[in-house]
């Protein structure tokens, strides 16, 4: 490393001089952006198209998109397209709305055990499932049944008073109040969801058990058609914020002296990420492990520029969660299990393999 | 340019005020030192000075405009900030947080371009830092992750620097150089700065302004020469020491002799 020297080298400090050559690294970012959306997408598409082959009824895609047979007479692609896409579509959605949250909560904390999980959001839709299982509530809003739609208005508040509490109390960096204040909650709520359970009726209990473990046997379009709406609003708030949570990196204060918005970026984030996850959790339940891990993988294939981060963690987790789903509804066939056991076996020792590769 | 009138503040809104009654102006060209003992306040004026703090009362203006009530990417445009130390949670490297510095330069979804690379190595350049470009930034050593730092902030192209004790993680090397490209900078872009900093040396050789804080209340205020007094050390920092000017150095140099009883 050489030293600089103002004393004998007085060269001007003028701005229009060295000559650009892109590097890896945010410059150049452009190119590599469009290769790891590439690979990523390839990948997310292959493994859409693949998944619903599988099963107990074997199903080919040659005759699944052949235009000659009509498709009142095409078994192949009423299996695809009926009966098992809606499952897979499901899983890609539900595993890119868990992990764009996971993506955004630990930039926004900058701390690396941040996850929707942490924060409350799966304890608060759990509570809003149990209850309205509990107590049979008969509501539905635009198709959707009480279950999701508690699921979801749980998460949401659940955030909701996680961020009202650490705002209250802003001192120090409001990522560990955030964290604390989420831990706090989560902690209240699932204790009050197991108290709802205790006393519940032996079939409610076992079906919020059943939910809670997550399960992406949706059975149609609609309730995909009813995820999308506030996954669409949620998408449009993540777009604003790579370069933001890059620069949060360094510190809320550091990050606002560069000139980023700090209380708007964070209004952002957290309402986009409590959008996203509970549009995923209404969908397929708190599945486990994926807010957590997919981003951690995916940064450490991608680098830790959220510009690649986000879109890449959105196609791995959809593509993680298809292949979750299908281990889970084809290894013990006909017996079904719950995605968020197949998530943390096959994510767990995934994870520790790319984290310790270079160790070992 | 830059100008704080009777600034009071307290952290959580309550009582103990950490700063009372603080008034600083820095005018275009001008280095500021804001001296005084720990715990004096020094740190906390420089993040209002930034707008990062709103005081309690009494006004914080840029060209007479409020630094609180400036969009932060217009204020970051003007006035860069180089805080006491800088850790980041993930692997940038240190061209990657010079190109931070771009920031407020670029619209909403535009990426660096080949000017914005251009602007930060030549920041990494003028630092010193240009061999360490593609190193992570976690792996850098304190005084390595300082001159990042501070290509980052020189990379805003902003007309002012506030830096909160920027020789503290350097040897007596680096220290001088910082001052002397500190210096230059002001000199060839007529950058205007204030600095925190517990080394009335360093002071002496960069200011040419200094307020000199105790218990978040002004003792001293004025040219650099007038508020580094044998006087005014005594009284905020307990300390005799012998201060007089030196020839070679041409600035005050301040020795510290026994702690005044």
């Amino acid at each position: 490393m050489s030293r600089w020297s103002p004393l004998r080298e007085p060269t001007e400090i003028s701005v229009e001089k060295a000559a650009a050559s892109p590097r890896s690294g945010v410059a150049g970012v452009a190119p590599r952006l469009a290769l790891t959306l590439t690979v990523f997408l390839a990948v997310t598409v292959v493994v859409c198209l693949l998944a619903p082959l599988i099963g107990s009824t074997p199903v080919h895609l040659s005759r699944v998109f052949d235009r000659g047979i009509p498709f009142a007479e095409n078994v192949d692609a009423q299996v695809f397209f009926i009966a098992r896409l809606p499952r897979v579509v499901a899983a890609a959605i539900v595993g890119s709305g868990l992990a764009l949250s996971g993506v955004v909560f630990q930039a926004l904390l900058r701390n690396p055990l941040a996850s929707p999980d942490t924060l409350g959001v799966s304890a608060g839709a759990s509570l809003g499932a149990v209850l309205a299982i509990t107590f049979h509530a008969d509501v539905t809003l635009a198709g959707v049944p009480a279950v999701p739609l508690a699921g979801f208005a749980g998460s949401v508040g659940a955030l909701a008073i996680v961020y009202v509490l650490a705002a209250a109390r802003r001192r120090g960096t409001p990522g560990t109040a955030l964290l604390l204040a989420g831990i706090a909650i989560s902690a209240l709520l699932a204790a009050i969801g197991r108290f709802i359970q205790y006393f519940a009726d032996f079939t409610d209990t076992f079906r919020s058990v059943q939910w809670l473990m997550g399960s992406l046997d949706v059975g149609g379009y609609a309730p995909i058609l009813a995820a999308l709406v506030p996954l669409t609003v949620a998408l449009a708030g993540f777009a604003t914020l790579p370069r933001v949570l890059d620069l949060l990196s360094i510190g809320p204060e550091s990050a606002a002296t560069r000139g980023v918005d700090i209380v708007r970026a964070e209004r952002v984030a957290l309402v986009s990420a409590s959008l996203s996850t509970g549009a995923a959790v209404a969908l397929g339940g708190p599945v486990l492990f994926v807010g957590i891990i997919v981003p951690h993988i995916v940064r450490l294939i991608v680098g830790p520029e959220h510009r690649l981060v986000l879109p890449a963690s959105a196609l791995f987790g959809a593509s993680f969660l298809v292949v979750c789903d299908l281990v889970a509804r084809t290894i013990l066939a006909p017996v079904e299990l719950p995605v968020g056991i197949v998530t943390a076996i096959l994510g767990g020792p995934f994870f520790l393999w790319l984290l310790f590769r270079r160790v070992l | 340019m830059l100008q704080a009138r009777d600034v009071t503040f307290a952290y959580g809104g309550g009582r103990g005020r950490v700063l009372d009654g603080v008034s600083i102006d820095v005018d275009r060209g001008a280095i500021v030192g804001l001296l005084g003992p720990n715990g004096s306040g020094k740190t906390t004026m420089l993040k209002l000075l930034a707008g990062l703090f709103q005081p309690l009362s009494g006004s914080i203006t840029l060209d007479g405009r409020a630094v609180g009530s400036l969009p932060r990417r217009e204020l970051a445009r003007r006035m860069a900030v180089v805080p006491q130390e800088t850790h980041s949670t993930f692997d940038f490297t240190a061209l990657d947080i010079v190109l931070m510095g771009r920031y407020p330069h670029l619209g909403a979804f535009e990426l660096e371009g080949a000017n914005d690379l251009a602007i930060a190595r030549e920041m990494l350049m003028a630092t010193g830092t240009a061999g360490l470009e593609g190193r992570r930034f976690a792996t850098l050593s304190g005084g390595e992750k300082q001159r990042v730092v501070i290509a980052g902030a020189l990379a805003q192209a902003a007309e002012m620097l506030l830096l909160d004790e920027p020789t503290a993680s350097l040897d007596l090397g680096y220290q001088l150089e910082l001052a002397l490209l500190l210096q230059r900078l002001n000199r060839e872009r007529g950058m205007a700065m204030v600095l925190s900093t517990h080394d009335l040396n360093i002071a002496a050789l960069l200011c040419t302004h200094a307020v000199l804080l105790k218990d978040g209340r002004v003792l001293a205020r004025g040219a650099i020469e007038s508020v580094l007094t044998e006087a005014n050390i005594r009284s905020v920092y307990g300390v005799e020491a012998d201060v007089r000017f030196h020839d070679r150095a041409r600035h005050v140099t301040v020795v510290p002799i026994a702690r005044a009883d």
